[in-house]
This record gives C-alpha cells, sequence and structure tokens, in this order.
C-alpha cells in the first residue's frame, strides 16, 4: 500500500499525469472559461496553448477547434503543464503558413502574477521554494488590495484568483473591456498599481508622494487603509520583520526624519532584545508626541510609516507577464511538477484562510477516485457516464470538486455577461 | 464627394474651406492634385518632421522644440490662425492637409517608418495645439465629439477630496472642470496616476484635456497607416507615384528632410575659388566626408570614380571653376599620370560633370540623403558619409585627426558615437559643427540639422567671414 502512494504522489511521473489528465482536469469548465460561451468562438480557436513536456522541451503555437481536440492532444503529449496565451488573428497552429509577423494576438485576459520570491528580502519564516501558512499571509495582503483595486477603480467584475501551485498566486480579468486592451493600456495599468520599485541596492523603494504634497492619491491611501490592518498580525508579530539588527537598520532608513532615526537607533542598540512590535509602538510613540507638540515633521513621519507599510506588505508584481498579451500563463488546475499541488482558484474574499498545505495533490485525488471507485454505489454512476471523453468527470468524486464548483460558478458570471453584451448589440457575435 | 467640413461650419467660417488650424486628417482627400504638387507638398512637411525627429534625438527641451518648429514651420510649411489677414489661410491648410495623406503614403510602409512618422506627426499637432489660440482651439475641438462627459457640480462635490488627492497638477480644484471619459482612452494619465479612476472612468481636469485629444489624434493615426499599409500594394502599378514615395521614405529614414540640390555659394558671391584655396578650405571648413575624400586623394594622389564625383560636384558647387577644376585635378594625380592619360580619361568628365559635354547637364552636388543611401563604398573606395560607413574605431580615429585643431576633443566623442549609433548619421555631424564651429549645443546650421555637405561648408565659410568681418570693424 505505502509502495503504491508513493508512485502517485509523483508528479513527475508519466502515468500519475496520464490519469490526472483523463480523469481529473476539467478540460470543458477551462473551455467555457476561455471561450465565454458554449459554442466555439474564435476566443478558444484562435487561443494559443504551449506545452512543457519532461525534459523542459517548450511546444508554442498550439491551438484546437474544441475542448476535445485539446485534451486529446494533452493526452498525447502528456506534459508536465501547459499554458494558456492570447487569441490570436489567426490559428496559431497556422503560424508557419503564415507570412512572417501576420500573427498578432488581439485579445487576452488581463494576467497578473505574485510570487514569493519577491518578498524574500522580507519574509523571515521560509526563503527560496519553500511557502507555508505563514507568508501566505503576503498573498492574502496583496490579494485584498488588488482584487478591490481592480474591480473599484477599473469596473472589472470577472475576476479569477488561482493559486500557482507553490509559492504565489495568478490573477485573470475576463471582463471584456481587459480583454480587448493594448499593451500599452496594460502597461498603464501596471503604471497605476505598481508602488514598490527599485533592485536590491534600493532602501526606499516606495516613491509615491507628489513633493510637498501630503496627500497620496485615493487608491494609494485606500491601500494603505487596507494594509494598516493587516501590518501588526503579519510583519510585527507572525513574520517579525524589525527582530534583528539588519532588519530595523532596514527600517531605520525608511524613517525620513533624521533626528527621530537617530534617537530610536540609540534606543534600540542599548535594548537587543526589544520586540518588533515594541519597535513599530516606539515609532508611533514619536509621530504622537510630533503631534501633540503641534511640530511640522509629524507629517513627514506619518508619510515614512505608511510608506513603510506599503513597502512591507504592498504587492510585489511580476510587471513583464501583464504588460504583454503574447505573454504565457499556466492554465489553472495544471499539477506543479515539484509540489504535486493542483493550481485551484481560490475565494479573494476568504484568501486569508486559504491553506497552501492543504490544497489537494494530484497523489491525494488519485486516491480518492480509487476509494470511490471500490465503493459499489459510486461505480454504478462510472458506468452510466457517456463514452465522451471530457465528459468524464471522475474529478466530481474527489475533493477537487469544490474548485471545479467555484469554476464553474465564475464561469457562468461571464457567460451571462457575454449574453448580456450580445443582447445588446443586437445579433452581432462575440467572437469580437 | 465630401468636403472636408460640412456646409455650416463653412458659412459659420466666412466660408474658410477649412475653418481651423489645426487638423485631424480624418477625412481622406478627395481633390485632384498636380503631381507636382503632391511631391512639393510632401517635401516641405518632409523637411519639418524632420527636424522635429533630430530636435527630439538632440534632447532639445520642449521650448527649443517649439521654436525650432516654429522657425522651420515658417519657412516649409507656414500655417496662420484665422486672426491673420491677407493670407490665404485656405491654400496654407490645404497645403498642410495634403501633404500630410502624401506622407502617409509614403510612411506606412514599415513598421519602423510608422513608428517615426507617428512621433513626428504627434509632436507637430501637439505644438501647433499648444500655440493655437485658444478660442480657435475651442471651436475646433467642439468640431469633435471626444466623447467627454463633463462631471456634474453634484458629483464633483460628492468626490471633492478624492479629485483633490488625484489631481496633482491642480492648485484650486473648485474652479476646475473635470470631464469623464473611458480610462482606455487616456492610459498615458492613468500610467501615471495623474487622474481619479472609478469602474473604469478617469475623471480628468480640464487642463489635461489635451491628453485625450493628444491620444485620440496618436490611436487614429496609428489605425490610419495600418490600413493604408494594406491597401497601399494597389498602388504598386503607378510608375508615377511610386518612384516619389520610395523617395520620400528614404528621405525620412535617412533623416534629412529630402533636402534638395544646394544652390551653389549663396551669399558668398564674387568669392573665386581658386584650385589653390583648397587645402585651406578643406581644413577649415570641409565635413568629413569632404575631408576625408581630400585627404585621401592628398594621400594616394588619385580617388575612384564615385570619389571624384561625390568630392567633384561638391567643389563645383563651393564655387570652383571649371577651369580651376582642370587644374586642381591636374595637380592632384601629379606626376605619375601623363597629360596624354589625364585629357582623355578624366578631362571630359570633369568637364561632363559642369555641363559641358555629353547631355550637358548641371548635375548637382550629391546631398546627405543621397550619399547615405546610394553607391554603397567598396574596400578600396572612399566616398560615402564617414558616420554611416565608418567602423566606430575608425570614426573616432578620423574626427580627433580631422578636428582636433578646430576644438574636437574625446570628451564630445559619446554623444556623437551615440547618435551615430542610433542612425542619426546628420544629427553626428551638425553636433561636429556645432563643436568645431564653437555654436551652443543644439542651434545647429540656424536652428536646421546638415543636409547637404555644400550647405555645411557654406556656413562654415560664412562664418568665418562674419567673424573676419568683426575683426576688421575693430580695428
Amino acid at each position: 500500500m505505502a509502495d503504491k502512494m508513493d508512485v502517485e504522489d509523483d508528479a513527475s511521473s508519466p502515468e500519475v499525469m496520464t490519469a490526472f489528465y483523463q480523469r481529473l482536469y476539467p478540460f470543458k469548465s477551462i473551455f467555457t472559461w476561455l471561450n465565454h460561451q458554449h459554442a466555439p468562438s474564435r476566443l478558444f480557436t484562435h487561443r494559443e496553448f504551449a506545452f512543457t513536456l519532461p525534459g523542459d522541451t517548450y511546444i508554442r503555437y498550439n491551438s484546437f477547434n474544441t475542448a476535445e481536440e485539446l485534451k486529446r492532444q494533452v493526452l498525447r503529449l502528456n506534459p508536465s503543464r501547459f499554458e494558456i496565451g492570447a487569441v490570436y488573428n489567426a490559428r496559431p497552429r497556422d503560424k508557419k503558413t503564415l507570412r512572417a509577423g501576420a500573427l498578432a494576438p488581439t485579445l487576452r485576459e488581463l494576467v497578473f502574477d505574485i510570487d514569493m520570491t519577491d518578498y524574500d528580502a522580507i519574509r523571515t519564516c521560509c526563503t527560496g521554494k519553500g511557502i507555508c501558512k505563514r507568508c501566505w499571509g503576503f498573498i492574502a495582503a496583496a490579494v485584498k488590495v488588488m482584487d478591490p483595486a481592480l474591480r473599484e477603480h477599473f469596473g472589472w467584475n470577472h475576476l479569477l484568483w488561482v493559486y500557482s501551485g507553490r509559492r504565489g498566486i495568478h490573477c485573470w480579468v475576463s471582463d471584456e473591456e481587459a480583454m480587448r486592451l493594448t499593451d500599452e493600456q496594460r502597461r498603464a495599468v501596471m503604471g497605476w498599481l505598481e508602488v514598490i520599485k527599485g533592485g536590491r541596492d534600493t532602501a526606499k523603494k516606495v516613491n509615491i508622494r507628489v513633493s510637498s504634497r501630503k496627500d497620496i492619491h485615493p487608491s494609494l491611501q485606500a491601500a494603505v487603509d487596507t494594509l494598516r490592518l493587516l501590518f501588526p498580525e503579519l510583519i510585527l508579530y507572525d513574520q517579525d520583520c524589525f527582530a534583528e539588527e539588519e532588519q530595523w537598520k532596514t527600517l531605520l532608513e525608511l524613517i525620513s526624519d533624521g533626528d527621530t532615526a537617530t534617537k530610536l537607533r540609540h534606543k534600540w542598540e542599548k535594548d537587543p532584545q526589544r520586540s518588533s512590535a515594541e519597535k513599530w509602538d516606539d515609532v508611533r510613540r514619536e509621530a504622537t508626541n510630533m503631534k501633540k507638540d503641534g511640530k511640522a515633521q509629524f507629517d513627514k513621519l506619518s508619510a515614512s510609516m505608511e510608506d513603510i507599510i506599503l513597502q512591507y506588505m504592498y504587492p510585489r508584481l511580476d510587471a513583464e507577464v501583464s504588460k504583454h498579451r503574447n505573454h504565457l500563463l499556466k492554465a489553472p488546475f495544471c499539477v506543479h511538477p515539484s509540489t504535486g499541488r493542483v493550481c485551484v482558484p481560490v475565494d479573494p474574499a476568504k484568501v486569508g484562510d486559504f491553506d497552501p498545505e492543504g490544497v489537494p495533490t494530484v497523489g491525494m485525488l488519485l486516491r480518492e477516485i480509487n476509494v470511490a471507485r471500490t465503493d459499489g454505489g459510486a461505480a454504478e454512476v462510472k458506468q452510466e457516464t457517456p463514452a465522451d471523453v471530457v465528459e468524464q468527470s471522475d474529478w466530481e468524486q474527489t475533493s477537487l470538486k469544490l474548485y471545479v464548483d467555484m469554476l464553474d460558478r465564475h464561469v457562468q458570471g461571464i457567460m451571462a455577461e457575454t449574453r448580456r453584451i450580445k443582447r445588446e448589440a443586437g445579433d452581432s457575435s462575440m467572437d469580437f | 464627394m465630401q468636403g472636408p467640413t460640412s456646409f455650416a461650419q463653412v458659412k459659420k467660417h466666412h466660408f474658410l474651406k477649412f475653418p481651423h488650424r489645426l487638423n485631424f486628417y480624418d477625412k481622406p482627400p478627395q481633390d485632384d492634385i498636380t503631381l507636382e504638387d503632391f511631391e512639393t507638398f510632401a517635401i516641405e512637411r518632409l523637411r519639418v518632421l524632420a527636424e522635429i525627429e533630430s530636435a527630439i534625438v538632440r534632447n532639445k527641451t520642449f521650448e527649443e522644440l517649439k521654436a525650432t518648429v516654429k522657425t522651420q514651420s515658417d519657412k516649409h510649411l507656414p500655417l496662420n490662425s484665422n486672426t491673420a489677414r491677407s493670407i490665404d489661410k485656405d491654400a496654407e491648410r490645404r497645403r498642410d492637409y495634403l501633404s500630410h495623406f502624401v506622407l502617409r503614403l509614403a510612411m506606412c510602409r514599415s513598421e519602423e517608418l510608422r513608428r517615426r512618422f507617428v512621433k513626428a506627426e504627434m509632436t507637430l499637432f501637439r505644438i501647433r495645439y499648444e500655440t493655437d489660440d485658444s478660442a480657435e482651439r475651442e471651436d475646433f475641438l467642439n468640431t469633435r465629439d471626444f466623447g467627454w462627459i463633463a462631471v456634474d457640480a453634484t458629483e464633483k462635490a460628492e468626490l471633492e477630496k478624492q479629485l483633490q488627492a488625484s489631481s496633482s497638477s491642480v492648485t484650486d480644484i473648485k474652479k476646475e472642470t473635470f470631464y469623464k471619459v473611458r480610462w482606455t482612452r487616456v492610459p498615458d494619465l492613468v500610467e501615471k496616476r495623474k487622474v481619479f479612476l472609478k469602474q473604469g472612468w478617469a475623471y480628468v481636469p480640464g487642463r489635461e484635456q489635451s491628453s485625450i485629444v493628444f491620444q485620440e489624434f496618436q490611436t487614429m493615426l496609428e489605425g490610419a497607416l495600418e490600413r493604408t499599409a494594406k491597401a497601399l500594394p494597389r498602388l504598386d502599378e503607378d510608375t508615377r507615384i511610386m518612384p516619389i514615395l520610395s523617395h520620400l521614405g528614404e528621405g525620412f529614414l535617412s533623416g534629412v528632410g529630402v533636402a534638395s540640390e544646394y544652390a551653389s555659394a549663396d551669399g558668398l558671391g564674387g568669392d573665386d575659388v581658386k584650385a589653390d584655396m583648397i587645402d585651406e578650405m578643406a581644413r577649415k571648413h570641409w565635413p568629413l566626408c569632404m575631408r576625408h575624400l581630400h585627404d585621401s586623394l592628398r594621400k594616394d594622389r588619385h580617388l575612384k570614380h564615385y570619389g571624384r564625383l561625390q568630392y567633384g560636384l561638391f567643389l563645383k558647387v563651393v564655387g570652383l571653376s571649371v577651369e580651376e577644376a582642370i587644374i586642381f585635378w591636374r595637380k592632384a594625380f601629379g606626376g605619375t599620370m601623363t597629360d596624354d592619360k589625364f585629357n582623355k580619361e578624366y578631362k571630359y568628365n570633369i568637364r561632363h560633370s559642369y555641363g559641358l559635354e555629353g547631355k550637358r547637364m548641371n548635375y548637382p552636388a550629391p546631398t546627405c540623403q543621397k550619399i547615405i543611401t546610394q553607391n554603397q563604398p567598396g574596400v578600396t573606395e572612399c566616398h560615402g558619409c564617414p558616420y554611416r560607413h565608418f567602423s566606430t574605431d575608425r570614426l573616432q580615429t578620423a574626427l580627433l585627426s580631422a578636428y582636433s585643431g578646430q576644438g574636437l576633443t574625446t570628451g564630445d566623442l559619446p554623444e556623437i558615437i551615440s547618435a551615430v549609433k542610433s542612425e542619426h548619421f546628420h544629427v553626428a555631424c551638425t553636433k561636429v559643427f556645432e563643436v568645431t564651429h564653437g555654436i551652443p549645443r543644439g542651434q545647429g546650421l540656424d536652428g536646421e540639422s546638415v543636409t547637404h555637405p555644400n550647405q555645411y561648408a557654406a556656413k562654415s565659410r560664412e562664418l568665418e567671414k562674419a567673424a573676419h568681418g568683426k575683426d576688421e570693424k575693430m580695428e
């Protein structure tokens, strides 16, 4: 029994992956999510898929007429993962028959990629490829800023957040306006959202203030207000970000008022045991005193404090992924090759409760099917399933169901909007 | 056939066919145009655009750019406001309008051309927009529906705090009018967080509305160029127009706005150039291409055919008479060549280039554009444009050896080389002219950049004369 479990848990084993694609991967749901309606449209047929085969062979510019075709090809190639790209002006698989440079992306979900690696300088719980429930706090904070920003500032509704399988999260925006954005407009979205700038050698990575003005842009003020509430729990207690000397020195570098910084340095040097929370309290106390005394430096210090909150918690986005329509991003429900975890959707309202270590692995799911198989009742249901390859839906008997249902509900929303747009536009098609 | 304006507007504006100085060029011309106008209008506009490009490359400030464009426009493409009297405004505007469309045909043919053309046209539009009479501009804007919605007082009051915080350029929010547009129409303002965004609507302060206009202009032009590019192959058959279009495109790519034939030594009349003066003039006044030819001729006592042609025609325009030219070349080839050989093989060609033999054409001296794009020099040849045809190392050595006597130092090289690397050869040459003639950076040759070797030499001589005149007065 133990041996068998080991085999199923190995996401690099071709048999495991074939079984996963054959019996678990929700092709039908992915198809409607990309296609925005039931009948195949250009949104699907002109869509690029790329496959990563074991041994890092990468095959770009595939496209398929139907979900069945996609599934057949996935089973034939048995990729370790596959990625979804843009909708092109022609079928990507015809690339070689087209004039050079003629194949151009036209539509594409607006996508975002937030990866834990970009937080390595801040997080203290684990490093590099590791991820735990604790560092998920940064991702949760990022989602809590990004999700309302995309909805309220840009007015988009169809956001799908997807766990990236190891240490990050993706977001796919399927609203029609977002699909149509040019690269220039995507760059503008990134300019609007990006706050953390500068490399390893830049101490202060947040520069959002217009010279003398006290107010920051309302969109950033909203982010500060959200993050301020999460700051003590995540940064001061859980991550304990200012405990070590090197860490609190970084903190002091971010305080623009020199006198305050010097004062605090002396204090903290004398008391190496001082916790992160106590140190932050010291900063706040300085600010309160200044305010009481009506000192002009108060504005400066409180600005620094807001900038610090942003620098430690504001979403760190991989900008390149979002800026270009032809960029590819791993499809939801793929299996992460090293963790074996499935890239499942995440409910942004409950992102704080999401536990990456609780995400089903491919091994777990295959065992669940086997259990269901041995159970007579379930087997009977199985036999009634039609032979249609796509309709085969063993995931319904596993803990994956919860997540596929999430995607399906999301797709319902997209399809409702598609129908609405079609109605409004008379009968002109949604093929864009 | 629709004219560019509706009847109602024509009436309102005292029967001007083009009631506004500004033009969005969104209605293609339907009139007839002579082939000559077709070409000359385009060349004149191209000159202005080429100057804009080179000013941008030379990192001029927007104010300097404005001044350059004003000088160039007045010279080549004047465009007066409605208040101007005793000027045929319609003719000016028709010229502006048609020249834009001719250049569209010429510039739509590659990604590179399209990109550069859009940038230059955008800049030209922006400068005209900003220098336009504000009432006329308002009037022009009113003729177009930009789809902006004025934010009413109630909504403005509700959002006052957010609007204030997001519009850093506005000091008094109460006096400012705000407009709502879909944010996708003002990506530049969104990218810099210069507006307030709510449900995909950007709240643009009145003073930033130009941003919407420019964006609209750019989007419109990009789309139009792509459509034109698709339709252009149908013109391929037209043997009159295609060569003109190719020529215009090349002119823009080489950055020299199709300099026309340079008129012989203007302003320096009565100044007989003798064969024995050439050495000194070369040292003081020649651009690098001619310096290189001259030095090679002295060193090798010979020049290959295209070298003789390039240098010979240049000297002709400088003012060397045919008699002096024969003396100059005879001496240059020196004793190794027999008189017989010279007379048979070379004298004819010299006389030919002065229009005294054969079909008696008065050949013009080649422009920078021609030198850069045609007859690429082979390994043993010395003609061409050194900025274009030399390797970087070779160019640096050549520059220092030619001009260090006139104040060029290694410190000047990086800027020159960087212009060369971005293929703005005329900018590099202009830079050298500035350095060697003590001219403030960016001023070039009376605000222009080098487009013709003779223009370089003439300007250099003119400066020397002016300085000389001053000295005499002081004595």
